[in-house]
């Protein structure tokens, strides 16, 4: 059976150009960058080629780039950096809707004695403004904004979100983890203080992710030890980690414009199909502005763990919102702080493509999703 | 992913008399869309108290499909008598066991069975939520019987266990110091709270301690503001300092004290040390 892999905002397939980029530096040349001798060297010319490769795709300096190990450590480093060079504020903004990466951890600075506000989204999955212009305060340390939410695609404004930051005095940082590649971004002419990357969201490896810090922010490292990445981030390089996420950011300049396109037309491909087949769906999210990747649909009464595996006997790889797929009990908190009702939110399934996806895995899709849903339906309790 | 069994799997992808049963004559029904599961179980039961036939409707997830279709198959043929007998623990072990965090769709089908015949013998039919029982769980509307029930039927001993089974704490969590002391009651043992085992410091373990936070973490982050403190004296769980540079002048430096100084003292040395200056 073939895979068909809808699930790319969970992770992505590694680009046959990065594994072939990587390999040398799992072989032959496996020299410390650190090193004083041209064997390591020529690994440290390697190492910063990736460094502007990342910095290009996002419109920033080479030296505004620091690697990490994934998402999750950028946005941790981030938050421990922004509160610890500004002891005196004690306040932080973020949303309701943040990937995990980010809540967790700014509600471990709450029970540390912080103010956390965290803004409230309406049923599209927007965010008000003007109780963002209410929340901010001079005293506020940090604001924490997603480029795009993962979960349906919803896109913030994060460049107009960090001017008004910037007019306070206050520290701007943005997850974007699920945006770079597939929205453009250019740091350089942004208020954007900080961005986190994770380099599995873009056809890299999982393991390697990257935290912007745009120059003339004052910085301290979570990470303590050696001097590496200008003694921001202690340990030594990932080196072949670090040369293939180089160069999936190239690739991804290169392909950003068939992202917007190529993919937002299957998606709206798969989505329009599914939602003339289906009765009873509908899409969460903006679909004015949303990730060109990104489709959330919600099927009225039935549960998304159940259509999960459904599909998963047609080779079909998606995600859910629903309480039973995760082990928790409750539907996604995205989907909840929506207030989408409860009818949909246990049914939502989302896909989210690639540019790997072709169209005649939407088509296979379109095609036998809907008797799965009637299949669930039929012996649903509920109807209509 | 779960972990299914093949039976599970063969359950859900090929439910067993599934759908209404036209000439049921006791139905029991449990769950709600807002709990994200549901479960309709039909019985034709005859004069003898016989089980004839069953069929169901469920709204869940696959172990949810997989055992209301598993249990009516354990029903048919059974007299009522022998069926108000089963347990989830019966529907679990048909379908070769349940991911611990699904046991609750297994609970779902034996009060749902229950239900059903209560109905037919014209009782009641959710005995728990009303004159049986206290409810302890707001979010999933589980009572205290219905957690008792869990905790006798499957030897539950940890809070956790009992939210897999029956729900009860997994959202909003207010109820989950009840659920602990219903299960506390119900083990006859004081509560189950973990207590990490703290340390007893010396004096002098405890002014070393001090000095290696002071010097090693609080003194570079005052000094990377301008500021530097000095350790004055440690008389018991009290510790003088002074603050310098900077910190002596601004205005801030009692927050600085106790945010970060005192902060920093208690994550890393005894949570119980106070900070003044000298």
């Amino acid at each position: 059976m073939k895979t068909i892999y809808l699930d790319n905002n969970a992770t992505t397939a590694v680009a046959p150009e990065v594994r072939d980029a990587m390999l040398p530096y799992l072989g032959e040349f496996y020299g410390n960058p650190s090193s004083m001798h041209s064997f390591g060297g020529q690994v440290a010319g390697a190492v910063d080629e990736a460094r502007q490769r990342v910095a290009r795709l996002l419109g920033a300096q080479p030296e505004e780039i620091i690697f990490t190990s994934c998402g999750s450590e950028s946005d941790n480093t981030a938050f421990w950096s922004a509160l610890q060079t500004q002891p005196e504020k004690r306040r932080i903004i973020t949303t309701r809707v943040e990937h995990p990466a980010i809540l967790n951890v700014a509600q471990y600075w709450e029970r540390q004695g912080y103010h956390v506000t965290y803004l409230p989204v309406d049923d599209k999955c927007r965010l008000d403004l003007d109780a963002y212009a209410e929340a901010l305060r001079e005293d506020t340390a940090l604001v924490s904004v997603m480029c795009a939410n993962n979960e349906v695609g919803t896109i913030y404004p994060v460049e107009k979100m960090a001017r008004m930051a910037a007019e306070k005095g206050v520290l701007f940082h943005t997850d974007a983890v699920q945006a770079v590649g597939k929205a453009p971004l250019n740091l350089g002419e942004s208020a954007i203080g900080m961005l986190s990357l994770s380099g599995h969201k873009l056809h890299a490896p999982k393991g390697i992710g990257v935290l912007y810090v745009r120059k003339g922010v004052r910085f301290r490292p979570l990470l303590r030890g050696g001097h590496q990445e200008h003694g921001r981030r202690a340990g030594t390089e990932n080196v072949p980690y670090i040369i293939g996420l180089g160069m999936a950011a190239h690739l991804a300049s290169e392909h950003m414009e068939q992202e917007r396109t190529g993919v937002a037309r299957l998606r709206d491909k798969l989505e329009q199909g599914l939602l003339a087949a289906i009765p009873d769906c509908r899409v969460n999210g903006d679909t004015e502005n949303r990730l060109p990747n990104t489709s959330n649909i919600a099927f009225k009464n039935v549960e998304g763990e159940a259509i999960l595996l459904m599909l998963d006997r047609l080779g079909i790889c998606a995600s859910s919102g629903s309480a039973c797929t995760s082990g928790s009990l409750e539907p996604s908190h995205v989907l909840r702080a929506m207030g989408v009702p409860f009818t949909f939110a246990h049914g939502s399934v989302r896909f989210s493509l690639s540019r790997y996806t072709t169209e005649e895995e939407v088509d296979f899709t379109v095609q036998h999703l809907p008797s799965a849903i009637e299949t669930l339906r039929k012996i649903s309790p509920f109807k209509g | 992913m779960w972990n299914y069994t093949d039976a599970v799997h063969d359950h859900f992808l090929h439910p067993r008399n599934a759908g209404p049963l036209a000439d049921a004559n006791a139905i029991g029904e449990v769950g709600s869309l807002a709990c994200g599961d549901a479960l309709k179980l039909y019985l034709r039961i005859n004069d003898k108290g016989i089980i004839e036939d069953a069929g169901f409707e469920t709204f869940g997830c696959a172990s949810a499909i997989a055992s209301s279709s598993v249990l009516t198959e354990l029903v048919k043929g059974m007299h009522v008598d022998e069926a108000i007998k089963l347990t989830n623990k019966d529907i679990a072990n048909a379908l070769g066991g349940l991911p611990k965090e699904k046991m609750h769709c297994s609970v779902m089908g034996a009060e749902a069975l229950e239900a059903a015949i209560r109905q037919w013998k014209g009782e009641p039919a959710v005995p728990h939520a009303h004159e049986e029982g206290k409810l302890i769980c707001k979010c999933f509307g589980v009572t205290d019987a219905q957690i008792l029930r869990a905790i006798r039927e499957n030897g539950l001993k940890t809070v956790e266990e009992i939210t897999n089974y029956t729900k009860a704490g997994g959202a909003c969590g207010d109820c989950l110091d009840q659920i602990a002391e219903i299960l506390a009651d119900e083990l006859r043992s004081p509560r189950l709270v973990e207590i990490a085992p703290k340390p007893r410091l010396t004096n002098v373990q405890r002014m070393q301690r001090v000095m290696k936070v002071i010097d090693e973490e609080i003194r570079p982050q005052l000094e990377a503001d301008g500021g530097t403190i000095e350790l004055v004296d440690v008389d018991g769980k009290r510790v003088l300092v002074s603050l310098g540079g900077r910190c002596a002048q601004c205005r801030a430096s009692a927050v600085t004290l106790h945010d970060l100084v005192q902060r920093t003292l208690r994550e890393q040395v005894e949570d119980d040390i106070t900070v003044e200056e000298a």
